[in-house]
């Protein structure tokens, strides 16, 4: 049983069908890349599993602590309850807020006082909120942010505020980490840092980790499957060279090879 | 480890603080130094306090634009009056705050959760249309409100100690949750509402539990008022009221607790001094609020608290 299957995914918008009875299947372990030309649905795709738009059909499985759960049409809070979290394309940070509380808001889901003691402040609201900074710090240091964690998260570098996204959803304590594009707009050097981000948190937290990228050195290098997207259907699921070598991908990106007469 | 956090020097000299404020202006009122022209100013600025913080949490922390403070504030007032002309004892009258507060809050639940669905513009529009719905409902219960006339002759618990208890409480409790886990979340709806979603936390939950919780110090202030001023009728607690609340909150800075008190000292101060000119007053009023957000668009204190300041003195220190 794979712990994340998508199983024949539609989504219309009107007349628009932006994504149709495209599959998708990751094993517990993997990391899978989505890549596809421009406007092929790989967001939408990304959107329909993380619940920002319903599925007009299809279903979604996850697998969470050893049985199978039903997660088509729930709630973003839901799914990212359930262990799936994501990133964004265009940064989604709470500017206005410091790098820690960025980390904090992410982990409120897992905050064990309740309403009453926060308006009290009882002794367990100290101690839960010196737990939440404790680990936080932890993540933090994980991507040497620790000693930037009272920066307000816009007057971070945009190669820092991807990493800070990226921690912000390992705050939730996901078992699936969703990577939309996650190298966009950064510099070689910066794409080499994030790649060798990504293996190290994989690593050390055991995670499942689906990317959508564009940048396909970084995707060729570190994905060991990859599903290709175009026009909203899935036109190829294969190793890194099977892919390279798939006369579908290569039509799909360059144009159909047509013989003038 | 198990020591008792709660009792920590932060909270014995803010509570130090506290009771030397109370005191003082105790003091001040027994000699005669605060009379009862300027005991009223005490009051309003008391009464105004609770509001505008209460919205701020509303509006200013969670991000939603609400024009019906003063909704609930009636809700408050007219269940706080009824019960405390009923029994007519301090007893009576703190029942009154409590039950006016708790339906205040139900109302707001029921109202919130159609409601904040709706962002910015539409929302408040909503909020504006629903404050609206409770003043006709009042201004139409004759039988129990005595419609548009009001009740008359409401009995006079609301004296400065409990203005001030319910004033500091409001303030200190806000603040608790504000900066909690849960305040945090209901922030983090501000700041990016899909973020927020994907990070775990339920929007709609949230902000409905904001909208509540401001509701029930709304509904608060609403009773000490009816008891303070003997006489409340449904045209007080109009759309012109809930303005007066949200002008405090924009003056004061969106999201800054300090910020709503000292906008509600500075304001009920300007309008008592001002009263010698009325014919002057109000020009002058419209012309600061326009000076402030000409220059100072996001409020008197922004989204800075008072605690803030002793931050940066800290900083300072270390860095010598």
């Amino acid at each position: 049983m794979p712990l994340l299957s998508a199983d024949k995914l539609t989504k219309s918008f009107g007349g628009l069908t932006a994504v149709s009875d495209a599959s998708m299947d990751i094993e517990k372990g993997e990391l899978v890349g989505l890549i596809g030309p421009n406007g092929a649905g790989k967001t939408t795709f990304f959107n329909i599993l993380t619940g920002v738009y319903a599925p007009t059909s299809g279903s979604i499985k996850l697998e969470v602590d050893g049985t199978v759960k039903d997660i088509t049409g729930f709630k973003p809070y839901n799914i990212t309850k359930s262990g799936v979290a994501r990133t964004f394309q265009n940064i989604r940070l709470f500017k206005d807020l410091t790098v820690l509380d960025n980390i904090r808001i992410a982990m409120h889901q897992n905050i064990k006082y309740s309403l009453p003691s926060a308006f009290l402040r009882s002794n367990n609201f100290y101690y839960e909120e010196e737990r939440l900074v404790k680990e936080a710090e932890e993540l933090l240091d994980i991507f040497n942010l620790t000693d930037k964690k009272n920066e307000l998260a816009k007057n971070l570098p945009y190669g820092e505020q991807r990493h800070l996204e990226i921690v912000r959803a390992m705050a939730t304590r996901p078992v699936l980490l969703l990577l939309d594009e996650p190298a966009a707009g950064m510099n070689p050097m910066e794409t080499d840092n994030l790649t060798k981000t990504i293996a190290k948190i994989r690593e050390e937290f055991n995670l499942t980790i689906l990317l959508i990228e564009h940048d396909m050195s970084l995707v060729m290098k570190i994905c060991q499957r990859i599903y290709v997207l175009d026009y909203g259907t899935m036109i190829a699921e294969g190793s890194p060279s099977e892919i390279k070598n798939s006369k579908r991908v290569i039509e799909a990106y360059l144009g159909e090879d047509v013989r003038y007469a | 480890m198990n020591s008792m956090k709660v009792i920590n020097k932060k909270n014995i000299l803010i509570l130090i603080v506290i009771i030397v404020f109370y005191a003082v202006a105790q003091a001040l009122i027994n000699n005669g130094t605060i009379n009862n022209f300027y005991e009223i100013t005490l009051a309003t600025i008391c009464i105004n306090i609770i509001l505008a913080v209460s919205l701020n949490l509303v509006t200013g922390f969670t991000g939603q634009f609400s024009l019906g403070h003063a909704g609930f504030m009636s809700i408050g007032a007219y269940v706080g009056a009824l019960i405390n002309m009923e029994m007519n004892s301090t007893s009576g009258f703190l029942a009154g705050i409590l039950a006016g507060a708790a339906a205040a809050a139900i109302v707001g639940i029921l109202i919130g959760i159609p409601t904040l669905r709706l962002k910015g513009d539409y929302l408040a529009i909503a909020t504006l249309g629903m404050a609206e719905i409770i003043r006709v409902v009042f201004l139409n219960m004759d039988d129990i409100t005595n419609g548009a006339a009001g009740l008359n002759g409401i009995p006079r618990f609301t004296n400065w100690m409990w203005l001030f208890i319910f004033t500091a409480l409001t303030i200190i409790l806000i603040n608790n949750f504000v900066h909690s886990s849960y305040g945090r979340a209901c922030i983090s709806i501000r700041e990016d509402e899909i973020a927020a979603e994907s990070m775990g936390v339920n929007t709609t939950m949230y902000k409905v539990m904001a909208f509540a919780i401001g509701a029930f110090f709304a509904g608060i202030a609403g009773a000490l008022y009816s008891s303070y001023f003997y006489f409340i009728k449904p045209s007080i607690f109009g759309f012109m009221k809930s303005i007066d609340i949200l002008v405090i909150v924009v003056f004061g800075g969106m999201g800054s607790i300090t910020g709503s008190v000292i906008a509600a000292v500075v304001l009920a101060v300007l309008t008592t001094f001002l009263q010698s000119y009325s014919e002057l007053r109000m020009i002058i009023y419209a012309l600061l609020l326009i000076v402030i957000m000409i220059f100072r668009p996001q409020g008197l204190m922004g989204t800075k608290e008072i605690t803030d300041l002793f931050k940066i003195v800290k900083k300072n220190e270390k860095n010598q």
